[in-house]
């Protein structure tokens, strides 16, 4: 392994005088052992099955159990009134993260960014900033490895898994990818990556995974959506040279801590938070035909 | 490090919506599948702890059963999966097991014919990726992500040995490899996880090496 920290990912860039994504990309060549065009292609078909989830999720979708669906188109159409407060870029982001969490909820394909539940964050903010920045294939598929490298930090150096560290473990992580991998994409540093994806996570902790009925749908969809803003806003204030007084590798470990330190009823068991809500129980009812049982051990994602 | 590629982070392509219940049940399916290396008639799963208990809004059923008629965990098919093998003849069977196991998502497989069965235990561990514990009463670990080869044998010396040496003339390198055995002397098996796609000559020539009794390939 080339690195194993967001640190020496920085360093290596230093010394390499390249990007992030490159790194990612030689680090996965020495792994696999496979070539350069064989890692770019395989990349490049992910981005391809995001851009169709997207696309799918804007004609509107409808989980099975009825609770998500829809919501992206809704957004679009506000979006094309002209009359939004946050802007036009930002509720882009948002509502193309929405788009795939929707289909998720509905059993449509999807690429999982670090996870299905929270596989709308990186093409959310990577759609919506492409008719900005105005990137070349090259460009997104690039996108896509510096997510990924940073997803790759927290992988091994904390946690992925809503079941191990909440949610912050997965929109938490895939937020913070996210806006690494914006911030490259628009030109900034390494460092800047960096910051942006600390100044990210930084926001996030703490955040509980609570879904109602056990299913990746309520909040999820909903948490993508705030992940993706969260990203963006992130991103800029990094490239405006804002940085983050807590270094990211210590952000990542105190995320970590956090989740090890998180009752069992707030980690994926739709024991507790929202999913143990008077209203989250009658859905549940709904759902399942009044016949589950509370649960007692860890549910999906 | 449990993660080694970038692609276990940006993938696996998948149906939705869990990438722990739909597409790693897929992958333990489709495991099973790849080791019984034919379409079985009956299919026998059983969901332990969280996979018990959500299976259902998961899709965790349609995927486990898509995975074992070699679906990947990508094919639309995996959404009619049930429906497709039982157009086919083939029995199903789902059991939800109170037992408490030591991974919150467990999901034991038995698949059979006329000729034969197999039965294997997987867990998914997050973002698709899965383990596969334990073959016909075998413990072992497979992480489902490199190519791999199972070489039932029996245990004697010098077997593993002359197995190292045909993947080392076909310029296969070992990623990990474990061996089990039921008891001393015994049938035994070894996992053998590779780098390198692994060329057919490879495994025909494992097979007439002395004390080998079957050579099983698993691709990615």
């Amino acid at each position: 392994m080339m690195f194993k920290n967001v640190k020496e990912l920085v360093q290596l860039t230093e010394e390499r005088n390249t990007s992030i994504s490159e790194i990612m990309i030689t680090q996965e060549m020495e792994v696999t052992g496979k070539s350069r065009e064989d890692i770019f292609s395989q990349m490049y078909r992910n981005l391809e099955v995001m851009e169709q989830a997207v696309e799918n999720g804007l004609k509107g979708v409808k989980s099975l159990s009825g609770l998500t669906g829809g919501d992206a188109v809704k957004l679009q159409a506000y979006i094309a009134s002209g009359k939004t407060l946050s802007g036009h870029t930002i509720l882009d982001a948002v509502s193309k993260a929405v788009a795939t969490n929707e289909v998720n909820a509905a059993m449509g394909t999807i690429c999982a960014t670090p996870t299905a539940g929270s596989a709308g964050v990186v093409p959310g903010t990577l759609f919506a900033v492409k008719q900005t920045l105005k990137p070349t294939k090259e460009q997104m598929v690039r996108f896509l490895f510096t997510s990924g490298a940073f997803g790759f930090v927290v992988a091994n150096n904390a946690s992925i898994s809503g079941a191990a560290g909440g949610c912050q473990a997965e929109v938490g992580s895939a937020s913070g990818m996210a806006a690494a991998a914006i911030v490259e994409m628009a030109g900034g540093t390494p460092q800047q990556s960096a910051e942006a994806m600390a100044i990210t996570l930084k926001n996030m902790l703490g955040l509980v995974c609570d879904p109602v009925a056990g299913l990746v749908e309520v909040p999820c969809v909903k948490r993508n959506a705030m992940g993706a803003s969260n990203a963006m806003i992130a991103a800029d204030m990094a490239l405006a040279g804002i940085t983050s007084r807590i270094p990211c590798d210590e952000v990542i470990d105190a995320m970590y801590k956090i989740g090890q330190t998180m009752p069992t009823a707030l980690r994926e068991t739709a024991q507790g938070g929202l999913a143990a809500t008077p209203t989250a129980r009658e859905l549940e009812k709904k759902i399942f035909g009044g016949v589950t049982s509370s649960r007692d051990t860890e549910t999906a994602r | 490090m449990k993660f080694r590629s970038v692609f276990d982070i940006i993938g696996p392509v998948m149906i939705g919506p869990s990438s722990s219940h739909t597409a790693g049940a897929a992958r333990i399916g489709r495991v099973a599948r790849s080791l019984f290396g034919r379409e079985p008639k009956r299919i026998v799963v059983s969901f332990y702890g969280s996979f018990k208990d959500t299976y259902k809004g998961h899709g965790t059923d349609v995927a486990m059963i898509g995975g074992v008629l070699d679906f990947d965990t990508f094919d639309e098919r995996i959404k009619t999966a049930i429906d497709i093998a039982k157009s086919k003849g083939i029995d199903i069977e789902f059991k939800e097991e109170d037992a408490v196991p030591a991974h919150p998502n467990t999901a034991k497989v038995e698949i059979s014919d006329a000729n034969g069965s197999l039965e294997l235990i997987g867990i998914s561990i997050g973002g698709g990726k899965i383990e596969i514990t334990e073959l016909n009463g075998f413990e072992l670990r497979l992480s489902g992500n490199h190519p791999a080869i199972l070489v039932v044998h029996n245990d004697r010396y010098g077997t593993i040995a002359a197995v190292a040496n045909v993947l080392a003339k076909f310029a296969i390198n070992i990623g990990h490899m474990e061996v089990a055995r039921k008891d001393v002397g015994q049938e035994a098996l070894m996992t053998i996880e590779v780098d390198q796609n692994i060329d057919p000559a490879a495994l025909s020539e494992l097979e007439t090496l002395p004390n080998i009794i079957q050579v099983t390939q698993i691709a990615e």
